[in-house]
């Protein structure tokens, strides 16, 4: 019944309107306003023209400055500062650039409106002008390109030695978190070894792995800096932590990092943004299948006296899961409960369909 | 064979030829009207494709905006068009994945691609420089067929089981590759790759037809610095094409080989849905270096044409010339080379080396320039002009309005410091649809309204198309500005909903603000869509030259038959921008009108070439 309502207004409403581009039709050719050369419609478009930048301008301002302080997340690293003064100081230009064309394109649309007794200027070219606004672009993107490139070459300059090692795994649809524990190296993975509990394919006959601890949320200290080695073992992921201003892909195959100096600690970042159950995210900006707008992970800055307490907390994979190390040493021997995936069949399976509820849990989040 | 006919036409006596000319044409309508060798023709088939794609890709995009938009929406009132797609009431989200993919797909390559340059190029190059059709009528015909044939393939894609191509319009492996990671990724992305190739040869086609047109078929007097600027966008787009576009399919091949083959051009050290994959040694950044490689010049294959369009349309209704034509012509030249290499400037977080990072911000801010002296010259186009506001003109302004905003924020992408934080967020796809994709489509409105006279012997209504464009143009702000907003607080694009995490708690209203904005400017296109069709059986009938226009394609007659000109093809005298020259007794002197004509007004310097 409402089906049929609705249908009948929409068929009224398209009636009606059809019959007004009838009358409006007829009454041009009535006027003969369609025989000449422009109709009155040219000077209410150079008065919408006049009015869409007056009024337009003015929506933007005020929309800008209502949501300012909602659209700039508060900065937490060293190197975030320096993006957003980048960003600001491109900002500013382009504020100026942007204010000068749209005021001057609307403002000549409504000056120059045509005019019977009027004729336009032949005007076809002039080389001082071209010249002037060719170099001075050049030479404001001069400079933004070197500033550009001096920020960009220090953030990506290689990490301190001492800095602390995180290894971020994406997968599909959660992120793996890897430290490397006492001896602060990352034991060997090779992606044959992966299963329902060696999620990294962690090889054990690595010493350096032995003492490699995974974590559910990631702990970095404060003022201290922190090198993320970033890694996939599926499909592309991104590791993207918007308040740290740091970004960088997940690629299977092929390593990647970013390293970066924390400035302000979690409860720090709660105070300041007034709200006492704030949490740094880590987010997936690369689209990666069903469940990518799910994919997170918690980071919690800590200062760096409760992130010693913390590491010193933490136990060793492989202390959780010693039956990783009874299969190493049957490697030979097939094994009942669990083993390396791509070698054997059955025990393959097992951790396919292991993982497969995962992703199914993680994609109904 | 068309050829030959046509060149029989000029040395025939014209009048016979002409109607000789028209009977063969009336007797067979299945080759006038569906394997046409015109290039009029073709470039309509190509318009009204391109028009059917534009409302299926604006429809995807009203779905997933209406998820993003309303997230606890029910879409139960969908289930009748989405069946399977609609899960209790809820969106699948890897439909979702396949929407955006989708739309992009289309709207890049179906609408903005062939939509854009397969009916301008095709419509104007020979019209405007005085050919009576193209180089090869029949390779033209297959450039429409190929096209015709790949949209059937990616339209078949929406209705498989799985469900189309859905790892996003670049398709970046592995997930593209694997059909564990996502169902998208089986026949799907086989559809995809398969009408992508089709699409390719169907764009070389065009291609090569376009630029030999352009360099040999230019009638008496037609020098290239005398031919319109949109010839020249025309030619370089063209160029830009044939040299990107043949990348993309070895990219897209590789991927084949990949998916199909087993080899490992792109994949490498995988553990995915529970099993490890053999492949290694492989190499997904290769992908991205190869799609890029196109996709940058991509866009500019999308916006030159329209740039070109606006540049004409923006001269003729101002009454004056277009300011700088040699450095308009040295803009497109310098756009169209840099374009070439700034494609890593999508990739700088994706995990290549730093260094390149630098070399591609470098030279992609360098684009920058050029783009500005396009800008600059169109002000001072408009300069004390006498501006005549036809539908075309508004959407000419509009375009130069669009490209200024989109522009600059691309100046915040393309440095590699700001991009770590923007790369992949809603900024991006604001700034793209602003710049390339509505820029685009303004410019593609431009040429609908300012040439759909010589195509169809009528005009479209003014009102109507008044209202189409405040409607759009004003839509068009509404929905961008405020997604720069949202890109700046880092939301990521591709989101099927932002409800999992903290940070984008914020926006719910201006998303739902930002979906309301896009589908009613949706809906104000079926405006345009009932304008269009009404105006080709009963719009008022046009004039031979409605705009006072001076390029040769307004001295054919009303309804110009195959091979364009009746008689002799004219030859041409003089630049086509003699637009309200002082002496002159009109505000306009068309192309073919010779210097000994026009005494009172001639430069110093201007005398005909005998």
């Amino acid at each position: 019944m409402i089906n049929v309502a609705i249908a009948i207004s929409v068929l009224l409403v398209v009636v009606v309107l059809v019959l007004l581009f009838r009358i409006q039709t007829l009454a041009s050719i009535f006027t003969g306003s369609s025989e000449k050369r422009v109709s009155h419609s040219n000077k209410v478009n150079a008065i919408l023209m006049l009015l869409f930048l007056l009024i337009g301008g003015a929506a933007f301002i005020w929309s800008w400055i209502k949501d300012q302080d909602k659209f700039i997340l508060p900065v937490a690293s060293e190197h975030g500062v320096w993006i957003d003064e980048m960003f600001w100081l491109t900002m500013v230009i382009l504020g100026i650039v942007f204010a000068i064309t749209q005021v001057l394109l609307f403002w000549y649309s409504y000056k120059y409106q045509h005019r019977d007794d009027k004729r336009a200027y032949f005007f076809p070219h002039n080389n001082k002008l071209e010249i002037f606004w060719t170099v001075i672009p050049a030479i404001v993107m001069a400079v933004l390109v070197f500033r550009g490139w001096k920020t960009w070459t220090t953030i990506t300059n290689p990490a301190p030695e001492d800095a602390v090692v995180v290894e971020v795994v994406g997968k599909q649809f959660n992120w793996v978190i890897r430290y490397p524990g006492a001896d602060n190296k990352l034991g060997k993975v090779k992606h044959t070894l992966i299963d329902g509990t060696n999620e990294l394919g962690m090889d054990f006959s690595d010493k350096a792995s032995m003492d490699d601890f995974i974590v559910n949320e990631i702990h970095i200290p404060k003022g201290k800096p922190v090198l993320f080695k970033i890694r996939s073992r599926d499909v592309t992921h991104s590791f993207y932590i918007p308040h740290f201003r740091a970004q960088m892909h997940a690629v299977p195959g092929m390593p990647t990092k970013f390293w970066l100096v924390p400035t302000k600690s979690t409860a720090d970042m709660a105070n300041e943004v007034g709200n006492p159950d704030f949490k740094y995210e880590l987010v997936c900006n690369q689209i990666c299948g069903r469940g990518h707008f799910a994919m997170r992970a918690v980071i919690v800055v800590d200062e760096p006296e409760d992130y010693e307490a913390w590491v010193a907390k933490q136990k060793s994979f492989i202390s959780s899961n010693p039956d990783l190390l009874t299969n190493l040493k049957g490697a030979t021997v097939p094994a009942l409960n669990a083993a390396p995936a791509a070698e054997t069949e059955t025990p393959g399976e097992n951790a396919a369909e292991k993982a497969e509820e995962t992703v199914r849990e993680e994609a109904t989040l | 064979m068309a050829n030959t006919n046509i060149t029989a036409d000029t040395d025939v006596h014209a009048a016979h030829a002409h109607h000789e000319h028209d009977e063969h044409h009336d007797e067979h309508w299945l080759f006038k009207y569906i394997f046409s060798q015109d290039h009029k023709m073709i470039a309509k088939q190509f318009l009204i494709m391109g028009i059917f794609w534009a409302f299926l890709g604006g429809a995807l995009s009203s779905l997933f905006r209406i998820q993003l938009g309303w997230p606890e929406a029910s879409f139960s009132w969908l289930e009748p068009i989405l069946g399977q797609w609609v899960e209790g009431g809820k969106l699948n989200p890897e439909f979702f994945l396949a929407l955006v993919t989708m739309h992009g797909t289309i709207m890049v390559f179906f609408v903005l691609t062939a939509g854009l340059s397969g009916t301008f190029s095709n419509f104007l190059i020979p019209l405007q420089i005085g050919a009576r059709d193209m180089a090869s009528g029949f390779m033209n015909m297959l450039s429409f067929w190929f096209f015709f044939l790949s949209s059937i393939i990616m339209f078949v894609s929406l209705f498989l089981q799985t469900g189309p191509a859905a790892a996003g319009w670049t398709i970046y492996p592995p997930l593209s590759a694997l059909p564990q990671a996502m169902p998208g990724s089986g026949a799907g992305m086989t559809y995809w790759l398969v009408a992508m190739a089709l699409f390719i040869i169907s764009q070389l086609l065009g291609g090569v037809n376009y630029i030999t047109t352009v360099i040999n078929l230019r009638t008496r007097g037609m020098s290239m610095t005398k031919m319109p600027l949109t010839i020249w966008a025309f030619f370089l787009t063209a160029v830009l094409g044939l040299l990107s576009f043949p990348v993309l399919f070895a990219a897209a091949l590789l991927l084949i080989f990949d998916r199909s083959f087993g080899t490992s051009f792109y994949l490498s050290d995988i553990y995915v849905a529970g099993q490890a994959l053999p492949n290694t040694g492989g190499s997904p950044i290769l992908f991205q270096h190869l799609f890029w490689f196109l996709g940058h010049p991509e866009v500019y294959i999308v916006i030159l044409p329209a740039m070109g369009l606006v540049s004409e349309v923006l001269a003729t209704n101002a009454r004056k010339p277009i300011f700088g034509y040699r450095a308009m012509i040295g803009s497109i030249f310098g756009i169209a080379v840099l374009s070439l290499v700034v494609w890593a400037h999508h990739m700088f977080v994706s995990g290549m080396n730093p260094f390149l990072g630098s070399v591609f911000m470098f030279l992609t801010l360098i684009i920058a320039v050029p783009s500005a002296v396009k800008v600059f010259n169109w002000l001072a186009t408009l300069w004390r002009g006498n501006i005549v506001f036809t539908t075309a003109m508004l959407y000419a302004i509009g375009f130069v309005s669009i490209f200024i905003s989109g522009g600059l924020t691309g100046i915040l992408l393309g440095n590699s410091a700001v991009d770590i934080q923007l790369h992949n967020t809603y900024f991006v796809v604001a700034h793209f649809h602003l710049v390339m994709g509505s820029a685009a489509f303004f410019g593609m409105f431009c040429g609908v309204y300012h040439w759909f006279p010589k195509m169809f012997g009528r005009m479209m209504d003014e009102k109507l198309g008044y209202v189409h464009f405040w409607l759009t143009f004003l839509g068009v702000y509404l929905v961008f500005i405020p997604m720069h907003y949202v890109g700046i607080a880092g939301f990521p694009r591709r989101y099927y909903s932002f409800t999992a995490f903290e940070t984008f708690s914020q926006f719910a209203d201006l998303n739902m603000f930002i979906s309301a904005a896009a589908i009613l400017a949706f809906l104000g296109q079926f405006i345009f869509l009932f304008n269009f069709i009404y105006s080709i059986y009963r719009g008022r009938r046009a004039s031979m030259n409605p705009w006072h226009s001076n390029t040769l394609e307004w001295t054919t007659p009303v309804n110009p038959g195959h091979g364009n000109w009746p008689g002799e093809i004219p030859a041409v005298y003089r630049w086509p921008y003699d637009y309200s020259k002082p002496g002159a007794a009109e505000d306009f002197i068309p192309q073919n009108v010779p210097f000994s004509q026009t005494e009172s007004s001639n430069l110093p310097n201007e005398r005909d070439f005998e």
